[in-house]
């Protein structure tokens, strides 16, 4: 997937965020660290450029809620920084990839620590399959069927220097 | 010819999981420091949720064993315990088989025979946190002050405390002043202040300051930037960051102060004094208090004191300490 791939996904994903939720009213982003919260910021600066409203962005970090505690090596925590309340909006979940969906049940779990939401909707810019839990995406940027020893790797402008997509064999 | 391989001994470390104890900071490196500071910050955040807890060590047993008397220090590990979802049990030496004369040895091979993961101690001797460490294989130890020795987890939440009002802790003239000699938390704090990069000035009475202080002997060992002084107004003077120690009563009666009250009036921080040090210089104490003696009330309660700050930042950096040595399986294999 090239930066112009990856700049039309969100650009569409934006418009159906805004179509499902009815406008701007009661929608806030919550990034999963790392890379689905520079997502999450984008699909908030599209969201005003079409709506000229704010949607407010968080950020979500899981290390704390994983359930692979102890099966694998220790992950670095960092802060979360949610600085809205989310009792009662409706609050869509970014992040990059989605496979097993362990990542977003942690999230899920992380999400509700702080209140409430109404609902919650998952975006992610890539869907490669596996899932061990019943978990699906109501946005998807673009579904990649993978084998399960491949390897899907993102990489943002914000903290790789640029935009792409990679399929890496092994 | 056969080749003689070389074992390489590669120092426990929080950052591969490989450290399985905190016993001082001594053997702490920059590395390490800077996970527990990048993990702290992650857990002042879940302190200050409306919900604060958080699922991460559930199914994990931790232990506060303490011999002597504390409220901040005990308090705020199992706090620390229980908002990471660990189970905490309290022991104290009264109230448990320490009464009927148990030894330390078989205290703590007890507690880890019961399936603790972790044990958060206080001794009045130096040293017994490390011989608990020694003689545990399974069982993580959290030194919480042993004697006149170390208290690391304070050391870490001052250096916590003073980065988050400063940025960064290089460069700051740190000023410690009172009783050195006693001072478990002076120790701690002299190993994390100076690898930070402080310069770090002691103030005490002669009587109170360790002896390779007075003769300048300190300069040969392994502390960096470190100065003594006799005089309060010289250690205060543009300082960064004023702390005064407790000062511990029972000293007077060893003959080591002529009178409280003297004390006070030659080293005891009030508004004036402070007024030395640079305008937003921080104002940090370990607790507690004896206010009107080493520190002033009106210092102790005013704009610059980060005193209730300490204790604040003192549970999120026990938590990250939990989380880093018994958050991981690979932690807990030796």
């Amino acid at each position: 997937m090239s930066a112009q791939d990856v700049r039309r996904a969100l650009s569409r994903i934006a418009h159906e965020i805004l179509e499902r939720n009815h406008g701007t009213e009661g929608l806030a982003l919550v990034g999963m660290r790392t890379r689905g919260l520079p997502l999450a910021r984008r699909l908030a600066a599209r969201i005003q450029e079409f709506e000229g409203q704010l949607v407010p962005v968080g950020a979500l970090d899981i290390g704390l809620y994983r359930d692979d505690v102890g099966l694998r090596a220790r992950p670095v925590v960092h802060s979360s920084d949610i600085p809205f309340s989310v009792e009662g909006r409706n609050v869509v979940l970014v992040d990059d990839v989605l496979f097993t969906g362990r990542s977003t049940r942690a999230a899920l779990d992380a999400l509700t620590d702080y209140g409430r939401p109404k609902t919650v909707q998952l975006a992610v810019l890539i869907d490669r399959g596996h899932r061990e839990l019943p978990i699906r995406a109501d946005y998807v940027g673009k579904n990649v069927p993978t084998a399960l020893g491949e390897e899907i790797q993102v990489r943002l402008e914000e903290v790789d220097g640029e935009d792409e997509v990679l399929i890496l064999g092994r | 010819m056969t080749i003689q391989t070389q074992t390489i001994t590669k120092h426990p470390s929080l950052v591969d999981g490989s450290r399985r104890h905190v016993l001082d900071l001594d053997d702490f490196s920059m590395e390490e420091i800077e996970l527990v500071m990048a993990t702290t910050d992650a857990m002042r955040e879940v302190l200050n949720r409306d919900i604060k807890k958080v699922p991460t060590l559930r199914g994990k047993v931790i232990v506060t064993l303490f011999y002597e008397a504390s409220t901040r220090t005990r308090v705020s590990f199992e706090e620390a315990g229980k908002l990471l979802s660990a189970d905490v049990i309290n022991v104290s030496s009264t109230g448990s088989s320490v009464e009927k004369g148990e030894t330390i040895l078989n205290t703590v091979r007890t507690l880890q025979a019961t399936g603790a993961d972790l044990i958060a101690t206080r001794h009045p001797h130096s040293g017994a946190p490390y011989f608990m460490a020694r003689n545990l294989e399974r069982t993580s130890v959290v030194n919480g002050g042993d004697g006149w020795h170390a208290h690391p987890s304070q050391g870490l939440l001052d250096l916590f405390t003073i980065r988050r009002h400063r940025g960064s802790v290089q460069g700051a003239k740190v000023a410690i002043i009172g009783d050195i000699l006693h001072s478990r938390v002076a120790r701690s704090n002299l190993w994390g202040l100076t690898k930070a990069g402080a310069r770090v000035i002691l103030c005490a009475p002669p009587t109170l300051l360790p002896q390779e202080f007075q003769d300048g002997s300190y300069k040969d060992g392994p502390l960096g930037a470190v100065d003594v002084t006799f005089n309060v107004e010289e250690a205060v003077q543009d300082a960064d960051v004023v702390m005064p120690l407790r000062l511990q009563l029972e000293r007077q009666q060893a003959g080591l102060l002529p009178t409280l009250r003297e004390y006070s009036k030659m080293y005891g921080i009030d508004e004036r004094r402070l007024k030395r040090a640079k305008p937003n210089a921080l104002v940090m104490h370990p607790g507690p208090m004896n206010e009107g003696i080493e520190i002033s009330p009106q210092v102790a309660h005013g704009a610059q004191s980060l005193v209730e700050e300490q204790v604040h930042n003192g549970v999120a950096v026990r938590m990250a300490l939990l989380y880093l040595l018994i958050g991981s399986r690979q932690a807990s294999v030796p």
